[in-house]
């Protein structure tokens, strides 16, 4: 374990969202679930679908379509919930993404990740820690934290009270 | 000794704040004159840990003052110097000082010296000028005095004899004790001397040290013990009181103490079994106190044995064999015996509770609840049912309901704390200010033992307090005052704490002046608050005191009289979920009482349905739950609706347009509407329909998401689905930001 570490070795765990791949460090991963109505949040961000009960504590579900703008799928029996934990400034919480579907769990060496090329704004790739392949695929590995930070209340404060606002 | 002390910190620094406040607790009990020893006693006693724990933590500052204090004590407790109102109040600011030194070093801040080392001169002058006066009572001077000079004497192993045989014809029991110190004993900040002294209060003290193992002087280390002693104590005292005496070295050496049976009987006392066998036993190691008991087991029956050695005797011989001879303490089983169980407490009675950090009750508490819901669910799976075994498998499940209701009880009782731990601090407040303001105060509290959610509890600290200072300060009178309306001089300030139904009510009572009305409503006027011709109801009047930056007092003190408090004790106890009332008669007296839910955890909850969503609205926000006709709606202006309610128009707020859900109920009579009040304001929340009532456990939205304006937090339903819990003070704000903008 350690030595995987100082290697720079790590398991991803990749899942789908419409023809991309996506990778997320595997041990920010707290639970994969089942699709489950949640229950709304008035006055939320349009990607924040509302909160659902993870064990006794009140966990609150993003749709990753819609934070990446993709167009929007149907909740069905096979749509997973991949719930994360974040670090942000106030501390570890929990959030779960509505994912197509989980696909695998890959080793990845530091050394074959690419930094993501210049897409012209800084918005567009900076939850992004960089891409990889992955047998003929490139998976794009997510830095949660980041992409959290100003999706949720409190993580940044000015742009949410905008969002808000407008959503009010 | 590369042992990482850091680790015990934390405990050090929680139990010496505990110590603390038993100790100052201890201090305000003490009567000037005539001191309970007990009490003297104890307070030592936490001087003296402080110190040692200090000593051992290398916060040298710490120690050093507790170092002074304690020789101030030990003056105090050996009855040398009398304890005067100056010494208890030098003793009641060490205990600040000793609080803010242990704060700072635990927060790895610099200690504010020149206060303390202000104090301990303080200290160390009333010791020296002790130490000259002739106040101190004679009797106990001398019998202290000669138990450290008799531990300084290098006595041969003779002298022991001679001691014996001059206590042979004492009627008195002995009880004859081996204190072989480690070599750390010192270093661990204890005092031999110390305890000597503390046993020559018992009865008469010899003590004998064994100068065997002490080297030569240059390969002296200073801070090392060499000395054994030998101790023969003349006392009826019981042995716990023995043993309280070595209660700070126990770790710290190796002990024996046994009890010899007085006059004629010690000289037949018999050795039993395991002492005969003399050869193995003379060869074991010295058996530590914690080990005798064993011993003594192991011989059940004492044999009179031919080698009638006097205790005393046997005490003065080779080291080693008195302290491998536990059993020649007990001539009969019983003592022996009771000694077990008297050890057992000793050791394991005064840990009757342990520390448990809040995150893993917390953490208990929401397993405890997680089970709940699935319990919950599984009724409910039951109740549909059908077959033989239904039946069988619905009683079993009831079964498994009530288990779950006394399991949830119990553990929510887990966090709940008295609520003397919030009174506590009273006692030293009010004599502070009553010194300060002049006044004569008697506090009395009862129901201290009442008990509410601590997180309840941290939060009603600081509104008692302000209460309370109110209740001296503008309450009670100048005891001159008091004198010429016929009361007593002394002022009583009365706190109490009782249940009532689901809630805890404390109250802060005062047999002062009262609130004046008149100057009440006098000030009111000319700060235009209310109109000159109003007539107010008490109520009213008693409102106003509540009113932000309102003060009667006709001077403003460093104690009250700013008129910033009232409004915000007010705000404090509504965000608790409480409320304040006032009741007070001029000339007599007011009562303050305030009403709290007994935990923040849990709230009772009307279940109201919107669209597919189900929000939780608190009952003590609900006034009334209503349908409305059509013709007694009205429209303002166009647009906000309004219905008459009791003589006043309420604006109606539609929850599913205010929240963004799809309603099933569009038309005002198709619906219900639910009269709720926050922040003193009152709506007409318009819903589809009303659920049942539950207890529900509240969850922190905040912890995953965020705040949520308009809703309180959430929790899991039956089904183990979420619901919002509405916080009605916040969706009145949104609902009057929301028409603004319209």
């Amino acid at each position: 374990m350690n030595d995987s570490i100082k290697s720079g070795l790590q398991q991803v765990l990749t899942f789908v969202l419409g023809s991309e791949t996506y990778g997320v460090d595997i041990l920010r991963v707290q639970e994969i679930r089942g699709w489950s109505s949640v229950t709304k949040i008035p006055h939320a961000p349009a990607h924040v679908l509302g909160v659902l009960n993870l064990r006794g504590s009140i966990v609150p579900i993003v749709d990753m379509r819609m934070q990446f703008n993709l167009e929007r799928a149907e909740y069905t029996a096979v749509t997973v919930i991949i719930v994360l934990s974040v670090q942000s400034r106030k501390g570890k919480r929990d959030f779960g993404v509505v994912v197509d579907g989980v696909s695998d769990v890959v080793n990845v060496d530091d050394s074959q990740v690419k930094a993501a090329p210049d897409l012209g704004s800084r918005e567009a790739t900076e939850h992004i820690r960089g891409l990889m392949p992955v047998a003929d695929r490139m998976v794009v590995l997510l830095d949660i934290d980041k992409l959290i930070a100003g999706q949720l209340p409190n993580t940044s404060d000015s742009e949410d009270q905008a969002s808000a606002a407008a959503a009010a | 000794m590369d042992l990482d002390l850091a680790q015990f910190h934390s405990s050090f620094f929680e139990e010496s704040f505990e110590a603390l406040d038993g100790m100052e607790a201890a201090l305000l009990g003490l009567d000037v004159g005539a001191p309970d020893p007990e009490r003297v006693n104890s307070i030592f006693r936490v001087a003296h840990s402080i110190k040692g724990g200090a000593g051992m933590f290398g916060f040298k500052d710490v120690a050093s003052f507790t170092h002074t204090l304690e020789t101030l004590l030990d003056e105090l407790r050996s009855g040398r110097m009398a304890v005067t109102r100056d010494i208890s109040d030098k003793l009641l600011l060490s205990v600040d000082v000793m609080r803010a030194m242990l704060t700072s070093v635990q927060r790895k801040e610099a200690v504010d010296m020149q206060k303390v080392a202000d104090l301990q001169f303080d200290l160390e002058m009333i010791v020296a000028q002790g130490a000259g006066g002739a106040a101190a009572p004679a009797a106990p001077a001398t019998a202290a005095a000669t138990a450290p000079a008799a531990a300084a004497q290098p006595a041969a192993a003779g002298n022991g004899a001679a001691a014996a045989s001059a206590n042979g014809g004492s009627n008195a029991a002995r009880w004859a004790i081996e204190f072989r110190a480690l070599p750390e004993l010192l270093l661990r900040g204890n005092d031999p001397i110390a305890i000597f002294s503390s046993l020559a209060e018992l009865g008469k003290l010899t003590v004998v040290a064994n100068m065997q193992a002490v080297p030569r002087l240059r390969s002296i280390d200073a801070e090392r013990c060499y000395l054994t002693w030998t101790l023969e104590l003349e006392s009826d005292c019981a042995r716990d009181q023995v043993d309280a005496a070595f209660e700070w070295a126990a770790v710290d050496c190796e002990l024996t103490i046994k009890r010899v049976e007085a006059g004629a009987s010690s000289a037949s006392a018999a050795v039993a079994p395991a002492a005969v066998v003399e050869a193995p036993v003379v060869a074991a190691p010295p058996v530590q106190v914690a080990a005798a008991p064993k011993v003594v087991e192991a011989a059940p029956k004492p044999v009179e044995a031919a080698v009638a050695a006097p205790a005393p005797a046997a005490a003065s011989a080779s080291t080693a064999q008195a302290a491998a001879t536990p059993a020649a303490a007990g001539p009969a089983p019983k003592p022996a015996d009771a000694k077990e169980p008297a050890k057992a407490a000793a050791a394991g009675g005064e840990h009757s509770s342990i520390r448990v950090s809040i995150e893993k009750i917390d953490e208990l508490i929401n397993t405890v609840g997680e089970l709940v819901i699935t319990q919950a669910m599984l009724s409910e799976l039951g109740r549909k049912l059908d077959g033989s075994v239904a039946e069988q498998f619905r009683s079993g499940l009831n079964q498994l309901e009530r288990n779950m209701r006394e399991l949830q009880e119990s553990v929510m009782r887990v966090r709940m704390l008295p609520i003397s731990f919030t009174f506590s601090r009273f006692p030293r407040m009010v004599r502070d200010l009553a010194q300060r303001l002049g006044k004569q105060i008697e506090l009395k509290m009862t129901g201290e033992q009442t008990e509410l959610d601590k997180t309840v509890l941290e939060k009603i600290g600081d509104p008692l307090v302000h209460l309370v200072r109110n209740s001296i300060d503008h309450g009670i009178e100048a005891p001159d005052v008091r004198v010429k309306a016929g009361k007593s001089p002394t002022g009583i300030v009365h706190l109490d704490a009782c249940h009532r139904g689901g809630h805890i009510a404390v109250e802060i009572r005062d047999d002062g002046n009262g609130l004046d009305k008149s100057r009440i409503l006098a000030k009111a006027r000319s700060r235009g608050l209310v109109g000159q011709n109003d007539v107010l109801t008490d109520e009213q009047v008693h409102e106003l005191i509540f009113m932000p930056g309102f003060s009667t007092a006709e001077k403003t003190t460093d104690v009250s009289g700013r008129g910033v408090g009232m409004d915000v004790v007010r705000r404090n106890v509504k965000e608790l979920g409480g409320k304040i009332e006032i009741a007070s008669e001029l000339g007599k007296g007011s009562r303050f009482i305030i009403t709290l839910p007994l935990t923040l955890a849990i709230v009772d909850g009307q279940s109201v349905s919107v669209g597919s969503e189900t929000y939780i609205v608190p009952l003590t926000s609900i006034v009334e739950s209503l349908q409305l006709q059509p013709q007694s709606v009205n429209r303002l202006s166009g647009r906000g609706e309004v219905f008459s309610f009791r003589g006043d128009y309420l604006p109606i707020v539609r929850l599913h347009e205010l929240f963004g859900i799809e309603p099933r109920a569009t038309a005002l009579h198709e619906g219900l509407i639910v009269v709720a009040e926050g922040d003193g304001r009152r709506i007409g929340l318009f819903v589809d329909e009303l659920l049942g009532q539950q207890q529900v456990v509240i969850k922190s939205m905040e912890a995953n998401y965020g705040p949520v304006d308009g809703v309180a937090g959430a929790t899991i339903l039956g089904d183990g689905s979420v619901a919002l819990i509405l916080d009605l003070s916040g969706l009145i704000r949104v609902a009057a930001g929301t028409a603004r903008a319209a």
